[in-house]
């Protein structure tokens, strides 16, 4: 190797590469000058012949090894993991849902269905990822109030809180068009809506709009667009992650007392104390995570999104996702187009110049009693926006999302301005080591509450218009004993086969069950009908193939691999035998129907999981049928119907006791075959339901163990932490805890 | 800066091995789901049952093309001349040696049913060519005989014969 420089020349690992990746204000304990990370040299000697030549493994090392962290962090701050962490799932996933989704406007929807009823794990993989949007969300809102409680973004890390800014704004675009790409209802119309606030542009508005949809109203083009994007920026939200976390190195993390470390006796290396804290905590994350995957997949959905885009119909009650609600009610609140969309963008947009608009020396809240109380009443305006932004905007919630929306800009225009120079603050320690233990446990506790009490003001909201001003307003759908709801919950074969009897004898006159195939109905988790059976059922329906060697198409009977062939050819032969109305596909029809449970009731089906609403809903409304009310007019053709929104049905009352024969001396009466058509079609709507719960107990249970091995080797690490020596030997401890 | 001393009872060694494999076992569990979604999803499955071939149309000499499984698979109406020829090569001369009757179904000598994708890498031989009258690769040269052995060129193996069966002596079932 002569000729090379010589191990000594290259030794100085961090400084070859120019990044410094370490606190610059930080200073040796020993009074020895600034701090440097203590050298590092691979073992290996491949290692180390690569470190000479490009010095990756000593900046990995001086980053997420030996860099020094506050001793004194909280729970909260582990928050930046969880969210790394969700990234690389959301990444994971997305990648392997590109590989069977199709972005074209008319295979979008299917597509995922076919990714939630064919692709091996595919609902698992769609579920991760829709949830983990939440997730993500949930997460990034924790980390920002912690930013914005213990003064993150004052001088120095300005920076890097306009950085984070940049994220959670490249976060709301990935979202968005993420939201658009299984093409269902909301999908469609939030695309329509979102793209549309550009159109308050003066002058230009709308050829920005042209362009952007890349036709004259949203549709394929700008599916593609969507599609496109959303795989890009989430490549882009990595890009300035990683700037975010060399800029939070380089000026060193904030702590709750606001004080910056000022010797490596005030710090602990990452690794192995913020490594297995953050691991503990993405654990602990990843059990709620997963609840959500397993039990209550599409708690935060809608299921107006289970229902493809239908460009002539906008849904009576269209809202954002949770995470948008907050901001959507500002734009509502303001009664001009161009200022909504400007307070819209402004709410955002403001938070980029927080580091000016504080004025106050003081960081930590813990020291600003004042400015303490004013961050919770902020936190609560936010909340209470976002469940605003839920409500349909008239009466007393317009009223309130104004008062409010003063108040959210308020807060950042009058109140932190003011706060600085008129807030007497507590006295501040001139070091970590000399602050006072408090009760930052409850801190963390509360965050965490209002956090999730975030995700629950914007949860489910009601399928269709649920508020008509008559006298079955506010009757729901009774609550009925379902043997597949709860997180043990199975179909019962008997009833999805007598339901399928139903939908045979009678539904499939007029609906279709376009995403179903024969050989679905032998499959396991479902009806479970025999190879033989399921080869006669299909036999019985004609299915139209072709072209032959001569060009024509013809009939042939159905095999298990075909689907289930459509009632009429086309939307407008359904229509024009059905009186002008169109017999809705029932392959997710349970999952596209729900009513609104009400509070507390939402929060409680989360617990102890209940998400059969739509099936209630089918079960209720084909009981529902009842003589109208003398003072209701009621359309030519239409039926009176308690459960239906608005009450008025095309549908006449499809069943009467006896109607379908059952073989197995179940009654046959009109409510049983409500109960086991409705059961029939949530399996139809979530074929994998019961695999779903079997996996989600294993993995829950997985979690658990884990987590608390975790928080038994965390405790292991942080024991010389939190418990040093010098106090075991009754003198004054150096460390602060948490 | 704190650091650990390394002499320690060997119950916390036990707690970090311990969490280290549980949190190994939750990884690679994890991978499951990520790896087995490539693999063929149920509607591709299904969409690979056997199919039926009427061969009543086919003449004698004639090869057509049907699709199974989304590869091409030849189905040969052999004339005598050719399945002389398949028959009487001496099977110490083939890179691939594999009687003629081993290739066919019994008291079916004239029906050679092959899949026609070539051994060597893919490409789909032609029919009817090259200089054992049988197939011919234009990729990279490979030449079958009427039997579908493979006999020069680059290709290491005949093409297979795809499992079938005669339901009647006019149609077979493929697959």
């Amino acid at each position: 190797m002569s000729g090379f420089p010589t191990d000594k020349t290259l030794h100085a690992p961090g400084l070859q590469t120019g990044l410094q990746t370490w606190p610059h204000n930080l200073k040796r304990a020993d009074g020895g000058g600034p701090y440097e990370p203590p050298p590092y040299r691979p073992r290996n000697g491949v290692l180390r012949w690569l470190e000479d030549r490009l010095p990756i493994i000593g900046l990995a090392h001086s980053t997420a090894v030996s860099y020094p962290t506050p001793r004194n962090l909280n729970y909260l701050w582990t928050f930046g993991g969880i969210l790394t962490f969700i990234l690389v799932a959301q990444i994971v996933t997305g990648i392997v849902l590109t590989m069977h989704y199709t972005p074209e406007a008319t295979m979008a929807f299917n597509s995922v269905e076919h990714i939630m009823r064919d692709v091996n794990y595919g609902w698992l993989l769609r579920y991760l990822h829709s949830n983990g949007a939440s997730m993500f969300f949930l997460a990034g809102y924790i980390h920002m109030f912690r930013g914005m409680y213990y003064g993150s973004y004052k001088a120095p890390r300005e920076v890097l809180w306009i950085l984070g800014v940049i994220i959670y704004l490249l976060m709301m675009a990935t979202g968005f068009m993420g939201y658009v790409l299984p093409w269902g209802q909301m999908s469609y119309w939030a695309a329509k809506v979102i793209t549309s606030l550009f159109s308050a542009i003066p002058l230009v508005g709308d050829s920005i709009v042209t362009w952007l949809w890349g036709g004259y109203s949203v549709g394929n083009p700008t599916l593609n667009r969507f599609f496109a994007l959303h795989y890009l920026l989430p490549f882009a939200i990595a890009a300035v992650v990683v700037l975010h976390i060399w800029a939070l190195h380089v000026v060193g993390q904030n702590n709750p007392t606001g004080v910056d470390p000022q010797t490596d006796k005030e710090t602990v290396p990452f690794t192995p104390h913020a490594t297995i804290k953050d691991t503990f905590f993405i654990a602990l994350v990843s059990i709620l995570y997963v609840w959500f995957v397993f039990y209550i997949p599409n708690f935060l959905g809608h299921p107006d999104n289970y229902i493809p885009a239908n460009p002539a119909v906008t849904p009576p009650h269209i809202v954002p996702e949770w995470y948008y609600l907050p901001f959507y009610a500002i734009l509502r609140s303001i009664p001009n187009k161009l200022v909504g969309v400007i307070a819209l963008f402004g709410s955002i947009g403001i938070l980029a110049l927080l580091p000016w608009l504080d004025t106050s020396r003081v960081r930590s809240a813990r020291y600003r009693p004042l400015y303490k109380q004013f961050f919770w009443l902020f936190v609560l305006t936010c909340i209470l926006l976002g469940w605003l932004g839920s409500k349909p905007p008239e009466g007393g919630y317009v009223v309130m999302s104004r008062i409010l929306t003063i108040w959210y800009f308020a807060h950042f225009f009058i109140v932190l301005p003011l706060l600085g120079r008129y807030e007497r603050p507590r006295l501040v320690p001139n070091s970590i080591s000399e602050s006072v233990k408090i009760g930052a446990k409850a801190a963390v506790v509360v965050v965490l509450a209002v956090g999730l009490g975030a995700v629950f003001a914007g949860g489910p909201r009601p399928a269709a218009a649920q508020e008509h001003a008559d006298v079955h307003a506010d009757l729901q759908p009774p609550r009925n004993t379902w043997s597949f709801a709860g997180p043990f919950g199975k179909f019962d074969r008997g009833q999805l086969q007598r339901g399928f009897k139903v939908y045979h004898d009678v539904c499939q006159t007029c609906h279709s069950l376009s995403l179903l195939s024969f050989r679905n109905l032998g499959e396991e988790g479902g009806p479970e009908f025999s190879a033989a059976e399921v080869a006669a059922i299909a036999a019985e329906y004609k299915v139209k193939d072709g072209p032959n060697d001569q060009g024509d198409m013809f009939e042939r009977p159905g095999r298990p691999g075909d689907h289930f062939p459509p009632p009429f050819p086309n939307e407008q032969a359904a229509r024009f035998v059905n009186g002008g109305l169109l017999p809705p596909d029932m392959s997710v029809l349970a999952k596209a129907r729900g009513y609104e449970r009400g509070f507390p009731w939402f929060v409680i089906d989360t617990i102890i999981p209940y998400q059969e609403l739509g099936v209630d809903y089918i079960a209720a409304v084909l009981n529902g049928y009842a003589p109208k009310p003398p003072d209701m007019t009621m359309p030519a053709g239409m039926q009176y119907n308690m459960y239906f929104p608005g009450h008025a049905i095309g549908m006449p009352p499809p069943l009467s006791d006896g109607v379908v024969t059952y073989t197995d001396g179940t009654p046959q009466t009109v409510d049983q075959y409500a109960k086991d058509i409705a059961a029939f079609l949530m399996w139809a709507a979530e074929p994998t339901l019961e695999a779903r719960k079997r996996i989600g107990f294993q993995v829950i249970i997985f979690l658990i163990v884990l987590t608390g091995l975790l928080y038994f080797t965390k405790k292991r690490v942080w024991h010389e932490i939190e418990k040093p020596r010098e106090a075991a030997r009754g003198r004054e401890p150096e460390a602060t805890t948490i | 800066m704190t650091t650990i001393s390394a002499a320690e009872p060997t119950r916390r060694d036990f707690l970090f091995v311990a969490t280290a494999a549980v949190g190994a076992i939750g990884a690679a569990a994890t991978l499951v789901p990520l790896i087995a979604q490539m693999n063929p999803d149920a509607s591709t499955i299904a969409a690979g049952v056997p199919i039926e071939v009427d061969l009543t149309p086919i003449a004698e000499g004639q090869i057509i093309k049907v699709f199974w499984r989304g590869n091409p698979t030849y189905i040969s109406h052999r004339t005598k001349k050719e399945i002389e020829e398949a028959q009487n090569v001496p099977l110490d001369s083939l890179p691939d040696p594999q009687a003629d009757k081993d290739r066919v179904k019994s008291g079916h000598n004239q029906w050679l049913v092959v899949v026609g994708i070539c051994t060597h890498l893919g490409c789909i031989p032609l029919a009817h060519q090259g200089d054992y009258g049988g197939w011919f690769c234009p990729c990279h040269g490979s030449q079958y005989d009427t039997s579908g052995r493979i006999r020069r060129g680059p290709a290491p193996a005949n093409l297979p014969v795809p499992p079938y069966a005669f339901l009647s002596d006019g149609k077979i079932q493929i697959g």
